[in-house]
C-alpha cells in the first residue's frame, strides 16, 4: 500500500516506547537495534513515524538525505510491530516500507541504498558478481540443478550463493540433502534475487520485476515445492510470490525428514549450543519450534537459550539490505556485536543460526569481539550435517 | 569553537544533533501544549559530559532542558526558551542493588522497565513501585516529578523512596546527596539535611540528577486486585476513609470513564497482597466485608469486567486499559490535568470535571490514584487529542486549562503541571513562598540556564 493509504493511522502513534522493547522490558538493553545503538528518539519507532508524517503527509519538514539516513538505519526487525500495544502495530513496519518507498520515489536513498538496489538491478544480486558465478559455492558437491520432476527447487538466495562464509550453510544443506534421499536441485545461474530486501528497501517496481521473473523461472521449470535457505527467501517468496507454490524453510523441511526417519541424526555432534532466531523466520513468520526441534533431535546438544530470544530476539543488524549498506554502522554497539556477547554470556560453544545473513553478521561480529576461540557460528544446516557424518 | 562544535568534542559526533529531525522531535511531546524549538539535542553517556555540557552553556547562556522518558505529557522536556535538551537515556547503568538494606543505585536514563526487568530476573523477592507510566520512563524522571508508583499506598510516592542522589549543579559542580555523601553506601536520605528537596518538584529548574538510589520493598507471593462499583458520587470520602482504615492495600484506582458503558459510576479498584496465603486471604475478606456494610451503595464487581480489570490492572506495569482510554480519538495525543485534592473534595472535582469535558464536547476520563496511605488523591482529569487536528489539540489545550483553574479553585494542587499551570500556581502562591523560589533558584543558578520558562510567573 503507498504511504498516503496510511494517512489516517500515521499519526496515531504516541511515541510511547514500547515498541523500544522486549515483552519483558529486558533490561539488556532496547530491541529496537536503531535506537539501541543511535540513542536519539528520531531513530526509534515511534519518531520515524512522526518524522514520516510530519515529512511526507504534513508536509511540516522538508523530506532530507538526513531523514532517510535515519529510515534506511531500521533494519525492519519487526520488534516494534510485535510489541507496540496499539490495533495498528501491524501497520508499522508496512508504514516504514511506504516510507522509504516515498524516499525511492524522491531520489533521496543513501548512496549505499541506490548501489544495492542498482546491483541488484545491473546484476541479479547486490554484489554486482557475474550471475556466471552464482552456483561456484555448488562445484564438487553434487548438487545438479533442476528439473523437471524433481520434488524441491533449493533457493539458495544471494548471500548464501556469494557470501563465502554463508556459503558454507549453502553447501551443507545441499550435502544434508543429497543424503536425505530427496530429489531436487538448483538454479545455478538462472537463480537471481528474491528481491526480499528490494521489497524492505522500498524499490517497488524492481521487486515486481523480480518476482515476475522468478516466477516465470520457476513456471517454466515446472516447479511446485521450494525449499529455501535464507529466511528472507523464504518471506518474500511464500508471502510476496504466487501462492501455487509451495514454499518452506529449510529447518521446517529438515525437522520431517528427522521426524519421518529421512535423516538418522543420533550420530556424533556434541555441544553445547545457543540459537539465535532470525527476523524473517521468528517474528515475520512465526517459526521458532522447527529450529529447536531439529536440535532437540541431537542427542548430544544442550540448547541454552539466550535472554532475548524466540520473540523477544535481538537482530543481527543484517535486515533490509543492512548486511551490504552498513548504514546502522559498526563499533562495539553495533547488534551483531551486543548479539554475540550475548551468546556467549550463555556459556555455550556453539552460536547456532539459520539464516545466511545472521551468518555473515554474526561471522564479523566474532571477529570484531575477538571471541572466535570461545564461540563458533554454526549454520544449523552445518550442524545437520555434521551429525549426519 | 562554535557550539555544535564544542558538544561534538564532548559527547562524540552521533550524540549531538543540530538537524531539523531531531529539533522536530525534541520540540514537542503527546501532550496538548505548544511546540518549542529546540536548538540542540545532546545524549550524554558521564557525569563529566553533563558537566561540561553545562558549564558549556553558563558559558553560552544556553538554556538546557534535561529530559528522561519525556513521557510528562505536560511538555515538561520540551524546551520552552529552546537551547539544549540534554536527552538522558544513554546514563542508564544499575550500578548496584542493595539486597539486604533494599535499595539499588543507577544512573539517571534507567527506564522502569530496565530495573524492573533487572529486579525479576536477579532478585524476583524485591520489587520497585511502578508508574502507571510506559515502561520508557526513567526512575530519575518518575522521582524528580513526584510520580507515584504500585505502592503509592503502602509505601509513598516515588520521591519518598529516594535514598540519595548525585546532581550536577547548574554552574557544574557534582554533589551527592543524602548517606552516599558521608558514606560509600546509598542507603538512606536521613538524618541529614534534605537537600534533595533542592531538586525535586523543581522541574528541571534547579539541576540535574545524575544518579538515585531508589528504595525496593518485599514482593508479595501473592496479589490481586478488586472492583468494587457505586453510583454514589458523595460517598466516595467516606468509603475512602474506611478502606484506608483498613490499611491493607498496596494501591487504589479510581476510574470513571464515559465510554465502555461499564466503566461509567465509579469504579475502586483496591490492590491487596500477602507473602502468605492465609494473610492474603485476610485482606481480600476483610475489603469484601467492608463492602457488605454499604450494601445498596458499593457493590463487588465479579465476571468479565472484574476479569477485564484484572487483565488490564494486575500486570506490572499495567497496560491494557489506559491503551485503549489513550487511543480512543484515534489521534495519538493525550494529556491529562494531575489534581492532587483532599480526599473530601473529590466529588466535588470529578463533578466538575464531567462538566468541563462536556462543555468541550469531551467524554470523561478519570483516572484517580490513592496517595501516600490516602491523605491525598491524584485526579488524573484526562483528554484524548487528535494531533493532526489543530483545531482539536487547541480545544483541549482550553479544557484542560480550564480543568486546572477548576482544581486550584478546589483547593488542590497540580502535578508535573504544564508551564501555563504552573503559572496559575504561581499567581495563587503566598508571595513569599515564591519569593523563596526565586531566591533558591538564582542561588543555584545565576545564569538561569535550567530549563527556563517553568515555574516562573
Amino acid at each position: 500500500m503507498a504511504l498516503t493509504d496510511y494517512k489516517d493511522i500515521i499519526h496515531r502513534c504516541f511515541r510511547c516506547g514500547y515498541c523500544k522493547f522486549t515483552s519483558d522490558y529486558s533490561y539488556l538493553g532496547f530491541n529496537c537495534p536503531m535506537y539501541n545503538k543511535a540513542r536519539l528518539e528520531s531513530y526509534s519507532p515511534g519518531g520515524l513515524m512522526w518524522l514520516i508524517y510530519a515529512s511526507l503527509i504534513k508536509e511540516e519538514l522538508t523530506p532530507s538525505k538526513h531523514l532517510s539516513e535515519i529510515l534506511y538505519s531500521c533494519t525492519m526487525c519487526r520488534n516494534c510491530s510485535e510489541e507496540c500495544k496499539f490495533q495498528f502495530n501491524e501497520d508499522i513496519v508496512n508504514i516504514l516500507k511506504a516510507a522509504r518507498e516515498e524516499m525511492v520515489e524522491k531520489q533521496l536513498t543513501p548512496q549505499m541504498v541506490g548501489q544495492f538496489l542498482k546491483n541488484v538491478y545491473d546484476y541479479g544480486n547486490p554484489y554486482r558478481e557475474h550471475k556466471e558465478n552464482r552456483a561456484n559455492w555448488a562445484e564438487d558437491t553434487g548438487i545438479k540443478h533442476y528439473e523437471k520432476g524433481d520434488e524441491f527447487l533449493y533457493y539458495v538466495g544471494c548471500v548464501g550463493s556469494y557470501d563465502s562464509a554463508s556459503q558454507k550453510a549453502a553447501r551443507a544443506l545441499g550435502s544434508v540433502l543429497v543424503k536425505s534421499g530427496l530429489s531436487f536441485g538448483i538454479l545455478g545461474d538462472r537463480e537471481i534475487c528474491d528481491g526480499n530486501e528490494v521489497d524492505m528497501l522500498g524499490e517497488k517496481g524492481l521487486f515486481e520485476f523480480l518476482k515476475e521473473e522468478n516466477t516465470r523461472i520457476f513456471r517454466e521449470l515446472g516447479v511446485k515445492k521450494i525449499v529455501t535457505l535464507s529466511p528472507h527467501s523464504y518471506n518474500a517468496l511464500k508471502n510476496s510470490y504466487p501462492d501455487e507454490f509451495e514454499v518452506v524453510h529449510y529447518t521446517q523441511l529438515l525437522r520431517d525428514l528427522i521426524k519421518n526417519g529421512a535423516l538418522n541424526v543420533s550420530g556424533g555432534f556434541t555441544a553445547k549450543v545457543t540459537y539465535h532466531d532470525p527476523c524473517f523466520l521468528g517474528r515475520y513468520n512465526n517459526e521458532y519450534d522447527a529450529p529447536r526441534e531439529i536440535l532437540a533431535a541431537l542427542p548430544g546438544v544442550e540448547l541454552i537459550e539466550m535472554e532475548r530470544t524466540r520473540e523477544n530476539s535481538f537482530c543481527c543488524g543484517g535486515g533490509c539490505g543492512n548486511f551490504y549498506t552498513d548504514i546502522l554502522g559498526s563499533g562495539t554497539d553495533a547488534p551483531g556485536r551486543i548479539r554475540v556477547r550475548e551468546a556467549r554470556d550463555t556459556g555455550a560453544s556453539i552460536l547456532a543460526v539459520t539464516c545466511p545473513v545472521c551468518v555473515m553478521m554474526l561471522e564479523d561480529a566474532l571477529k570484531a569481539e575477538g571471541l572466535e576461540d570461545k564461540l563458533v557460528i554454526k549454520d544449523i544446516s552445518e550442524i545437520v550435517n555434521e551429525a549426519l557424518s | 569553537m562554535d557550539v555544535y562544535g564544542s558538544l561534538v568534542e564532548i559527547v562524540g559526533e552521533g550524540f549531538v544533533s543540530n538537524q531539523e529531525e531531531e529539533l522536530y522531535i525534541y520540540s514537542r511531546d503527546s501532550g496538548a501544549q505548544q511546540p518549542r524549538r529546540a536548538d540542540y539535542v545532546v545524549v550524554p553517556k558521564t557525569v563529566e559530559e553533563v558537566q561540561r555540557i553545562v558549564v558549556l552553556a553558563n558559558r553560552e547562556n544556553i538554556p538546557v532542558t534535561p529530559m528522561g522518558g519525556g513521557l510528562t505529557l505536560s511538555g515538561l522536556a520540551v524546551p520552552l526558551h529552546g537551547g539544549i535538551v540534554l536527552d538522558m537515556k544513554r546514563m542508564d547503568r544499575i550500578i548496584e542493588v542493595n539486597e539486604k538494606s533494599r535499595y539499588a543505585v543507577m544512573e539517571a536514563g534507567v527506564t522502569q522497565g530496565a530495573l524492573h526487568s533487572h529486579l525479576e530476573k536477579n532478585y524476583p523477592h524485591l520489587e520497585h513501585s511502578m508508574p502507571d507510566a510506559p515502561p520508557m520512563a526513567t526512575i530519575v524522571g518518575n522521582v524528580v516529578i513526584q510520580g507515584h508508583g504500585h505502592l503509592s499506598v503502602s509505601c509513598g510516592i516515588n520521591s519518598q523512596m529516594v535514598n540519595g542522589m548525585e546532581v550536577v549543579l547548574p554552574t557544574g559542580e557534582v554533589c551527592k546527596l543524602g548517606s552516599c555523601a558521608v558514606s560509600p553506601y546509598w542507603f538512606s536520605r536521613d538524618p541529614l539535611p534534605d537537600l534533595m528537596g533542592l531538586f525535586i518538584g523543581w522541574l528541571g529548574t534547579t539541576g540535574i540528577v545524575t544518579k538515585v538510589s531508589l528504595q525496593l520493598f518485599p514482593k508479595p507471593k501473592f496479589r490481586d486486585l478488586l472492583t468494587f462499583t457505586s453510583d454514589d458520587l458523595d460517598l466516595l470520602p467516606d468509603f475512602i476513609f474506611d478502606i484506608t482504615q483498613l490499611n491493607l492495600m498496596d494501591n487504589l484506582f479510581i476510574i470513571s470513564q464515559e465510554w465502555p458503558p461499564w466503566a461509567q459510576g465509579i469504579l475502586y479498584v483496591p490492590i491487596v497482597s500477602g507473602q502468605d496465603e492465609e494473610e492474603f486471604e485476610l485482606k481480600i475478606r476483610l475489603h469484601k466485608e467492608l463492602v457488605r456494610k454499604y450494601e445498596g451503595k458499593v457493590t463487588l464487581v465479579e465476571g468479565k469486567h472484574a476479569e477485564r480489570m484484572r487483565a488490564a490492572r494486575l500486570p506490572v506495569p499495567p497496560v491494557t486499559l489506559g491503551v485503549m482510554a489513550a487511543d480512543a480519538k484515534q489521534g495519538g495525543g493525550f494529556e491529562y490535568t494531575g489534581g492532587i485534592v483532599p480526599i473530601e473534595k473529590v466529588p466535588e472535582v470529578s463533578s466538575r470535571s464531567v462538566e468541563i469535558a462536556h462543555k468541550y464536547g469531551q467524554p470523561y476520563l478519570l483516572g484517580y490514584q490513592l496517595l501516600t496511605g490516602g491523605h491525598s488523591m491524584m485526579c488524573g482529569l484526562a483528554y484524548c487529542l487528535n494531533r493532526a487536528d489543530g483545531g482539536d489539540v487547541e480545544k483541549i489545550r482550553n479544557a484542560l486549562d480550564d480543568t486546572s483553574k477548576m482544581i486550584l479553585d478546589a483547593g488542590g494542587v497540580l502535578w508535573k503541571a504544564e508551564a501555563p499551570a504552573q503559572r496559575l500556581m504561581v499567581q495563587k502562591m503566598d508571595p513569599n513562598t515564591v519569593e523563596l523560589m526565586k531566591r533558591v533558584m538564582k542561588a543555584l543558578d545565576p545564569n538561569a540556564i535550567m530549563n527556563p520558562g517553568n515555574w516562573s510567573e
